[in-house]
């Protein structure tokens, strides 16, 4: 077990050094002249030099490279170029942000996820399995941006139930900030509700047809306790490893949602930072979002075997 | 049948159905019988027969897609259709049990033994400070070692054996009724399956529970069973008094599958085994006139016309056949025996000095330790021995699978074997060649018969492709199967052709020698039969040696010209199969054969425990920790060497071979 949980650490790190080096190579050497790109076409040639020695970006690309990942281990990501803020001040606002809208999306979507996924196995090929899974799909594949603005204009502007922007003003309590934050979560959860409920269902049927519900059952034991004790215990398993891959993904990969509900999350972050050209935000902002990836699907992992006992326990004694 | 003992369990006039795509279709029908107190009632038939579903529809049980449609299932008096959800969950807890075939997934994997267990006796309403103590004593019933710390284990730690008798405590634990037992030792080895079934006739004798027993296998069910049921095509055949059943078979098909086992007292020199020709009738299908009648070499024109009925026959029996009295004397069914082989006694394969140390968790496992074996051209060597024993490992170490350790020499026709199968050349790998136990996973079942045999043609003969297909489709009529069979994927063959055209593609490149590993263990007793058929006269055809694994001695008997006996990945005895199966024998040989379901009761040599683990061997003999004939100190320091004892036979054991001779006149007691 501990042996596992380190070779899964080595090559958690290992992925990153190489997400590094690729945003590396990404933001500071496929732009070329870094100066120029942020000063423009019209700005002197000296301008550009001055801005390039400023920056570092004169220098060999090797130094570059160990310089700013020197820094980064270190938890110096650099100075915004746009904003003349520390990179690490503005993540750090940005990825408590998306966390904040993660966490709303997380608790509305996995536990309805997993309840439509087990009722829609036990109802299988019945109605209620039909409307789960084929709705499910149907929701998975509008695109953000569609069921955001049909959201917006039903729910904040003809109802005005709920605030059309994510931010709540600065200061608000936890109920504000919570009211502000339902609509922008409810586009996730569409996403998201028919693949949990999917892999949950599968995980139920295989469970249920097995052959040690069948024992439990010619035992005697009651429905409910099958359900309970025998199937959900080994179903869930692959749904817990599925579920903790999506963080990731409701972390850094909100930018249309963000966008448009006018949220300073981090995906909102780095778009902004593409567009301005702020490449040390970038290739931070990347680095730390490739590092959330690697983070929950580490606990992901590490949850499963011990849920597992045949990962956790081992082999014949 | 007039009985002064209560019936447990009824079943009359039973039909079950399938839902296929839109359709009902009948998979068992008329079947009727009947189980008194303390009875036990063998069902056996071939796969497809319907002897599961028959089990299934008495716990109650059918899958989603089943459904008994017409007739009545009594148990205990009471008609199981008719109880509500919580009588029957009663009928559960009190009065019937189920063991399985599998125990390894009849258990779940998450949750302890003991808690498993116990949910028994929580059903059964004891006090919950009592179920520790009874889950130990009911696994102690079993005679499982150490129960205390057997509770605390979950299923992947414990082996089949020791599952399966888990599975039978929680089934007995209530004291049922009725134990319905189906296949419960399919996959075992021999010697655990010899243990299971000892158990569960103890068991029996000392509770009365009455036991429906499903098994393919004619002599486990001739050991278990008072009386027995022979099903086919969803129809009871036949039935009566075990010993009746299968010493004077009153039906074509009884007699059929009762000559096409091989028995042991022929081998394939003397004749080849008896088939029965055609195939199952497909589920549902509607048949005028009596269900075997396609296959019966004695049908006549009433039995294709209309069905007979079960009809009772003298000595408590029943036959449903129009001639009971000609079955008996069926005309034989067989290929015609091949030429005399004239064998040359050259060596094709010398195996020397052969060690395998696989590497687990930063611990060695010793696999195979010193193996020196050689097979001679068209000769088929047997290896046998428990699960454990090495047999496999053995067979993909000369197959280039696994590489040996430093120092093994492994050489045919006189030329060393490259040991990697990517260093060897085309010429090596041509010359040996696999058959594998399930041929479903082992054939590509997207691929077209043709395609399947003809890449083994294009790679191990590099012809163009006219000439591909010119020896596709002599491999195929090699095998006696139909060039109409070219177009098919694997799913659409059965069993016995599917292995067929395993066997063609591994005789694709006239291979020296062919590994079969278990060809026909998953394969239903007439099949088996034909291709064992099959398999020597392709023998005698084109000179190839097999080396041969399996576990059912009968096969090796009839089969094989020597035996190497296989234990903890040492070579234990190496003889002509009529110097291994004649005796003297080496000690754990003789367990083995004595582990056979054929055997008389009470000659069984009971192994204790079980095979040692690779990663740790016992000292000096590895058998030593269960040798029934051990003789002392000697036997747990030094390993005795695999001395040639007599010409052409050598044995690792340290009495010597004249005492063995002396020791094995007597049957031991227990």
């Amino acid at each position: 077990m501990t042996r596992f949980v380190l070779r899964r650490i080595g090559l958690a790190l290992i992925t990153l050094f190489l997400l590094s080096i690729l945003v590396f190579i990404g933001t500071q050497l496929l732009p070329g002249d870094v100066g120029r790109r942020v000063l423009g076409p019209f700005a002197t040639p000296e301008a550009v030099d001055a801005l390039n020695e400023r920056l570092g970006t004169d220098r060999a690309l090797v130094v570059q490279y160990v310089d700013w990942i020197g820094n980064a281990v270190q938890g110096d990501l650099g100075d915004s170029i746009s904003a003349s803020r520390p990179v690490t001040e503005l993540l750090g606002r940005a990825l408590r942000n998306s966390a904040k809208l993660a966490v709303v999306s997380f608790v509305i979507v996995v536990p309805l996820g997993v309840l439509g996924g087990i009722l829609a196995a036990l109802r299988r090929g019945k109605l209620t399995d039909r409307l789960i899974t084929v709705g499910g799909l149907s929701a998975t594949v509008i695109p953000e941006f569609v069921s955001g603005i049909v959201l917006i204009i039903i729910f904040a502007v003809w109802l005005d139930w709920f605030p059309g922007t994510a931010a709540a003003p600065p200061g608000s309590g936890f109920i504000t900030q919570l009211h502000h934050l339902i609509l922008p979560a409810i586009p996730l959860v569409l996403v998201l509700f028919g693949y949990i409920a999917r892999i949950t269902r599968a995980g139920v049927i295989d469970a249920l047809d097995s052959d040690y519900v069948r024992t439990a059952t010619l035992k005697g034991l009651p429905r409910t306790t099958i359900i309970r004790r025998e199937v959900l215990r080994n179903a869930l398993l692959p749904t817990i490893a599925v579920v903790a891959s999506q963080i990731g993904y409701l972390i850094g990969g909100l930018v249309v949602v963000e966008v448009l509900f006018n949220y300073q999350g981090i995906g909102r972050l780095l778009f902004d930072a593409a567009q301005k050209a702020d490449f040390p935000l970038l290739a931070g902002g990347v680095l730390v979002v490739g590092a959330a990836f690697q983070v929950t699907m580490l606990l992901a992992d590490i949850s499963y075997s011990l849920l597992n006992p045949r990962i956790r326990v081992g082999g014949k004694t | 049948m007039v009985t002064t003992t209560p019936q447990v369990l009824t079943v009359d006039n039973l039909g079950i159905d399938y839902k296929v795509g839109l359709e009902w279709k009948q998979a068992v029908r008329d079947v009727s019988f009947s189980i008194a107190q303390g009875e036990s009632l063998g069902l056996v038939g071939e796969s497809g027969c319907g002897k599961t579903t028959v089990a299934m529809a008495i716990m109650h049980y059918l899958p989603r897609n089943g459904r008994v449609g017409e007739g009545s299932i009594r148990l205990g008096g009471r008609e199981i259709e008719n109880l509500s959800a919580s009588e029957l969950r009663q009928m559960r807890v009190n009065q019937v049990s189920m063991v399985y075939q599998d125990p390894g997934k009849s258990l779940n994997p998450s949750i302890r033994i003991g808690r498993q267990v116990a949910d028994v006796f929580e059903l059964m309403g004891f006090p919950k400070g009592e179920w520790d103590d009874r889950v130990v004593d009911i696994l102690r019933k079993v005679k499982i070692a150490d129960p205390e710390s057997v509770v605390r284990r979950y299923p992947h730690q414990l082996s089949g054996g020791m599952l399966q008798r888990v599975v039978i405590a929680m089934a007995i634990a209530s004291e049922p009724e009725l134990l319905v037992l189906d296949e419960p030792t399919t996959g075992l080895d021999a010697t655990v399956e010899a243990e299971v079934l000892d158990l569960v006739s103890s068991l029996r004798a000392e509770t009365g529970t009455s036991v429906l027993f499903i098994s393919h296998s004619l002599a486990v069910i001739r050991r278990m069973c008072d009386r027995v049921g022979v099903l086919y095509g969803g129809r009871l055949l036949a039935e009566g008094p075990a010993e009746s059943i299968f010493t004077d078979p009153r039906h074509p098909y009884t007699v059929g599958l009762l000559r096409s086992l091989p028995t042991g007292e022929v081998s394939r020199k003397e004749a080849q085994l008896d088939t029965i020709p055609g195939t199952l009738p497909p589920l549902g299908a509607q048949i005028q006139g009596c269900i075997y009648a396609a296959r019966c070499p004695i049908a006549e024109d009433v039995c294709r016309d209309e069905e007979p009925d079960l009809i009772p026959l003298p000595g408590n029996r029943a036959s449903r056949c129009y001639f009971p009295d000609r079955a008996p004397n069926l005309p034989r069914v067989v290929a015609p025996d091949p030429p005399p082989r004239q064998r040359s006694d050259a060596t094709l394969l010398e195996i020397s000095d052969t060690s395998k140390t696989f590497v687990q968790e930063g611990r060695p496992v010793f696999a195979l330790s010193d193996i020196d074996l050689s097979i001679r051209v068209g000769e088929t060597v047997a290896l046998v021995g428990e699960s454990g024993s090495g047999k496999s490992t053995l067979a993909k170490v000369i197959l280039g699978i696994h590489v040996p350790d430093d120092g093994a020499v492994i050489e045919i026709g006189g030329e060393v074997l490259h040991d990697s199968l990517h260093s060897r050349s085309g010429d090596e790998i041509r010359s040996v060649q696999m058959v594998f136990q399930n041929p479903d996973s082992a054939l590509n079942r997207r691929h077209s018969v043709r395609r399947i045999i003809g890449r083994a043609v294009q790679r191990l003969r590099g012809l163009g492709r006219k000439g591909v297909q010119e020896h596709t489709r002599d491999l195929l009529t090699d095998v006696r199967m139909g060039h109409e069979h070219l177009g098919a994927k694997p799913s659409h063959l059965s069993g016995g052709l599917k292995q067929r055209v395993a066997i063609a593609r591994a005789f694709a490149g006239s291979p020296a020698l062919v590994v079969l590993d278990e060809p026909t263990s998953a394969l239903d007793v007439s099949v088996q039969a034909a291709i064992i058929n099959l398999l020597s006269e392709l023998q005698a055809e084109e000179d190839v040696a097999y080396l041969f694994i399996s576990h059912d001695l009968n096969v090796v008997r009839y089969l094989a010209d020597r035996v190497a006996v296989m234990y903890l990945g040492r070579l234990m005895e190496v003889g002509t199969a009529q110097r291994i199966f004649g005796g003297p024998h080496h000690p754990y040989s003789e367990a083995l054969l004595s582990a056979a379901p054929d055997r008389e009761e009470g000659t069984r040599i009971r192994l204790e425990g079980e095979i040692p683990a690779a990663t740790d061997p016992p000292p000096g003999c590895p058998f030593q920790t269960r040798c029934h004939r051990k003789i002392g100190e000697i036997c747990e320091t030094v390993e005795p060497p695999l001395t040639e004892a007599e010409p052409g036979y050598s044995i690792r054991c340290h009495i010597p071979i004249d005492e063995l001779a002396a020791l094995q006149q007597v049957v031991p007691q227990e």
